[in-house]
């Protein structure tokens, strides 16, 4: 029905497909392609390994919490930040991006000179008996750090653009502040935020550079999927790697497409209801 | 009751909760993100400014300084102009197979960067799909710059398309389908409709893309090959500062990447005063 | 537009680099910790050449994990040279046809101008008091020591502690799995490379003892603070040979032959190996070893030799699930 009025549906969607497939769909085929050489056994064995799939599970559990834990802030701090004037604002919404210009390994660095037991941090934490550096809990903090930006900058626009009139009327209809929320903003930016979070959880879910700082990579308690395949590239083990990349890989997109259906339905569940 | 009082009170829990927000976000905030930042700077001017200075001012850094910013001049404008396109036909047209496109540009980020520098080696390295063909042509495109520009791609190509979609999404297609039927060229319409009404969004695609394109370590890492003063982005650098117990050094880059924070204050400060008088018009509401 | 203009300009600067003849470039891939010795090899080489031939030599440094440099050179890294931790990562470059398989032949000494050991690195005053082996498995003692299956430093490691428990009075196989096994069940920690493990020991303060490379261990005595470490040498050791080689095929397409062989030769000549001395490496030259006895002090060592080379080693210990996997947790 769009498609008479506005232009360019041909270029824009042929540019993108053809950039996709050469950027992405290319070299991940190269990557299915030497996964496959490991064979439906080399497979099994890898899967059925205890130490794979602790680790599978401390890298889809810890992201899948970190992303929980972001969406709970992000949506926080993008509230904050947009709709409220406060000192120092504008250096947290610039600071935002931190986690992303900061290399993986510099964040992994100071989290860890931070949370370890000498650290500024640690040296209050740990007595108490809470440690984070080295263990899992140092995994889920690096994971939140990493993904951080992604819930908040995709909000903030949304936020921006969102119309008060509609806030205003409700209230003025005696809705309190929180039923307004609830029932007037969270579901115009639900959409979103499941963006922010399946953004956050993809990111954690493959991160490297970050965790194995602060980890331990201790095996069974505090090794990530990654650090896997690095060892398996390690000992020459191209099609090992692969894999096991191939089976992330695959566990994520899963969990992206849920998501993706997810906002479809809640997009349905939002028009029906207006 | 008396509605002023009813009022009063309203507004009194609402500044609360205004309060109770902005000293949670700040408190997070500034132990999450404010902290590691001091650490880096701490530990950058342990030794003092001239260290600092000296360290950012050796060879190897300013050539990892121009590498990084090569790498990124290439990288974020391929990237917007894809994520412009995508959104667009992502968000203005009905198509088959438009949940899967949008999955697959949501791809590389489901992906680990230790495999994302993998994927290239695996086409483009000695042993790859074209490795020998390319070597025999003397192109090199892993361990020089091309792989460099590759993987960063790779990595960020996400960015801006994700920023876009869901805003265009809920702004929907009626300006623009007014201004067609107004008579605006497919050009007139996409500058003076579309463009003002992302702009935001845009920014904040371009600046994230541009922040993790200049700091993207793992994925960099496998195609650098590491060869000091030619193939080396300032993460690299910091990480072999590190390496060589040059604490002072690594911070001192590292907080060259994380001044990007201000460049990001910078931009949107100038833009907000540029654009004050439309923002006025439009905010809050944007139509 | 900006693209091509980039990549030309790139192409070009390439082109015009190697047009310019007599100036020599080798690349050499190394690990991480001969940063600080090959900078100093580097300049004197260069220094030597220039006064012999007249040319200018510019040798570019890559260094990284010894693993990782060698799948580097493999995927196509033009490296001249490579200078690697364990002979087992250069029989991987050469079994992708890049050098000739009896590499190790064509240079004297196993082809490791340089040798090192495995020690114990402990805080002053060696509060735990750790003498040897044994103590590292006392209740309470926390070791540092990066993962064998990503760092080839490691894997020294591994094997040192393997081969103390296997030459123990009724030492066998059975009972050098239970030491190292007990061993690893005292690390906290399991960095990926041997810097990671020395920053994590010394910077964040974790563990009683890192077992460390000696010349690692005397370089972080000496960056780090003399004050804070001292290094314990344990009853036995392995000899730790790290290899150098050409790689065949590159200097080949560079051109580069003989500058490549009069370099890794100048590791072996007196000044090379004061230089290798001087950044804690231990010399072959017994001349040179003399001179360092203070800093060299005798250990009893046994070689990978003993153990059957690298190449058994490898597939007995360290590939998946080999040894080191199956005393880990989870198996």
């Amino acid at each position: 029905m769009h498609r008479r009025v506005l232009p360019g549906f041909g270029i824009s969607l042929g540019y993108a497909v053809s950039y996709l497939g050469l950027i992405v769909l290319l070299p991940l085929a190269a990557l299915a392609w030497k996964a496959s050489g490991i064979g439906g056994e080399g497979l099994l064995r890898l899967l059925s390994s205890p130490r794979t799939l602790a680790a599978l599970k401390l890298s889809f559990g810890g992201a899948l919490l970190a992303a929980l834990i972001n969406a709970f802030i992000g949506l926080l701090v993008a509230w904050a930040l947009v709709r409220y004037r406060f000192p120092g604002r504008r250096l947290f919404d610039a600071l935002i991006d931190l986690p992303f210009a900061l290399p993986t390994a510099v964040a992994g660095i100071a989290l860890t000179a931070l949370y370890a037991p000498n650290g500024w941090l640690g040296r209050w934490l740990v007595p108490l008996g809470i440690q984070v550096a080295y263990a899992p809990l140092g995994v889920l903090l690096a994971m939140v750090f990493v993904g951080f930006p992604f819930v908040v900058r995709t909000l903030q626009p949304v936020l921006q653009s969102l119309d008060r009139d509609v806030e205003e009327a409700a209230e003025s209809l005696g809705a309190s502040r929180w039923q307004t929320f609830a029932r007037v903003i969270l579901p115009v930016l639900v959409p979103t935020l499941l963006t922010g979070f399946a953004l956050a959880l993809a990111r954690a879910v493959g991160e490297y550079g970050s965790v194995i700082f602060i980890a331990g990579n201790i095996p069974m308690r505090s090794e990530i999927a990654p650090l896997l395949i690095v060892q398996k590239l390690e000992a020459f083990d191209y099609a090992g790697a692969a894999a096991l990349g191939v089976v992330m890989l695959s566990f994520s997109f899963l969990l992206l497409i849920l998501i993706s259906l997810l906002q479809r339905w809640s997009n349905r569940w939002e028009e029906r209801a207006a | 009751m008396n509605t002023m009082t009813a009022q009063r009170q309203a507004g009194w829990t609402r500044r609360m909760g205004h309060g109770v927000i902005v000293v949670l976000a700040s408190a997070f905030l500034g132990l999450f993100l404010l902290l590691p930042l001091a650490a880096v700077f701490v530990e950058a001017f342990r030794q003092g400014v001239q260290a600092y200075v000296a360290s950012i001012g050796q060879p190897e850094a300013l050539t990892a300084i121009r590498l990084t910013l090569l790498v990124a001049v290439i990288a974020v404008p391929l990237n917007l102009v894809f994520g412009v396109a995508a959104a667009w036909a992502m968000t203005r047209f009905a198509f088959r197979g438009k949940a899967l496109l949008g999955a697959f540009i949501d791809l590389p980020f489901s992906v680990s960067p230790v495999i994302s520098g993998l994927v290239y080696v695996l086409l483009f390295g000695a042993q790859g799909w074209f490795g020998p063909w390319l070597s025999g042509h003397g192109v090199k495109i892993i361990f020089a710059v091309p792989g460099l520009v590759l993987a960063t791609i790779f990595i960020t190509l996400p960015f801006v398309a994700r920023e876009l979609i869901p805003l265009m999404q809920a702004q929907g297609s009626e300006e623009e389908e007014a201004a067609r039927v107004l008579g605006a060229n497919g050009w007139q319409m996409f500058f003076r409709v579309t463009l003002p009404n992302i702009r935001w969004a845009l920014l904040y695609g371009v600046l994230l893309c541009n922040a993790r394109a200049m700091g993207e370590f793992g994925a960099v890492s496998v195609v650098s090959g590491h060869i000091r003063g030619l193939t080396t982005t300032m993460p690299l650098e910091v990480e072999m500062r590190y390496n060589e117990y040059d604490y002072v050094g690594a911070f001192a880059i590292a907080s060259l990447l994380a001044m990007l924070a201000l460049v990001t204050l910078a931009v949107k400060t100038f833009l907000e005063w540029r654009y004050s008088d439309e923002i006025a018009a439009h905010a809050p509401g944007g139509h | 537009m900006k693209k091509r203009t980039v990549l030309l300009a790139i192409v070009g600067t390439l082109m015009a680099a190697s047009a310019m003849a007599k100036d020599v470039t080798l690349l050499n891939a190394s690990y991480d910790p001969t940063r600080e010795l090959y900078k100093d090899v580097n300049q004197a080489f260069a220094a030597q050449w220039k006064a012999q031939h007249g040319d200018t030599v510019t040798i570019q440094m890559s260094h990284g994990g010894s693993g990782k440099q060698a799948r580097s050179v493999v995927d196509g890294l033009p490296a001249d040279v490579v200078t690697l931790a364990l002979a087992y990562d250069v029989d991987a470059v050469a079994d992708h046809g890049l050098l000739a398989k009896d590499w190790q032949k064509r240079l004297p000494d196993n082809a490791s101008p340089y040798t090192s050991t495995i020690v114990f690195l402990v805080r002053k005053g060696n509060p735990k008091g750790i003498k040897d082996w044994p103590d590292l498995l006392k209740p309470g003692v926390k070791v540092i020591t990066p993962n064998p299956k990503t760092s080839g430093g490691a894997r020294w490691n591994f094997l040192a502690a393997w081969g103390y428990a296997l030459k123990q009075p009724g030492g066998n196989e059975v009972k050098a799995r239970a030491f190292v096994r007990d061993l690893y069940r005292q690390v906290p920690v399991l960095d990926t490379g041997a810097r990671g493990a020395t920053n994590t020991f010394a910077q964040r303060g974790i563990g009683d003892v890192l077992l460390a490379w000696e010349n690692e261990a005397l370089l972080s005595q000496r960056e780090l603070g003399k004050d804070g470490f001292q290094i314990v040498l344990p009853s036995i050791s392995i000899l730790a040979e790290p290899p150098v080689a050409i790689v065949d095929k590159n200097v080949d397409q560079h051109g580069t032959r003989e500058v490549a062989d009069a370099y890794l030769k100048f590791l072996y000549s007196p000044q090379g190996q004061e230089l290798e001395a001087k950044h804690f490496y231990r010399p072959r030259s017994a001349e040179v070893a003399r001179k360092y006895a203070a800093q060299f002090p005798k250990v009893n060592t046994f070689t990978i030799d003993e153990l059957g080379g690298w190449r058994q080693a490898q597939a007995k210990f360290f590939a998946d699930g080999a040894i080191f996997d199956q005393i880990g947790p989870g198996n």
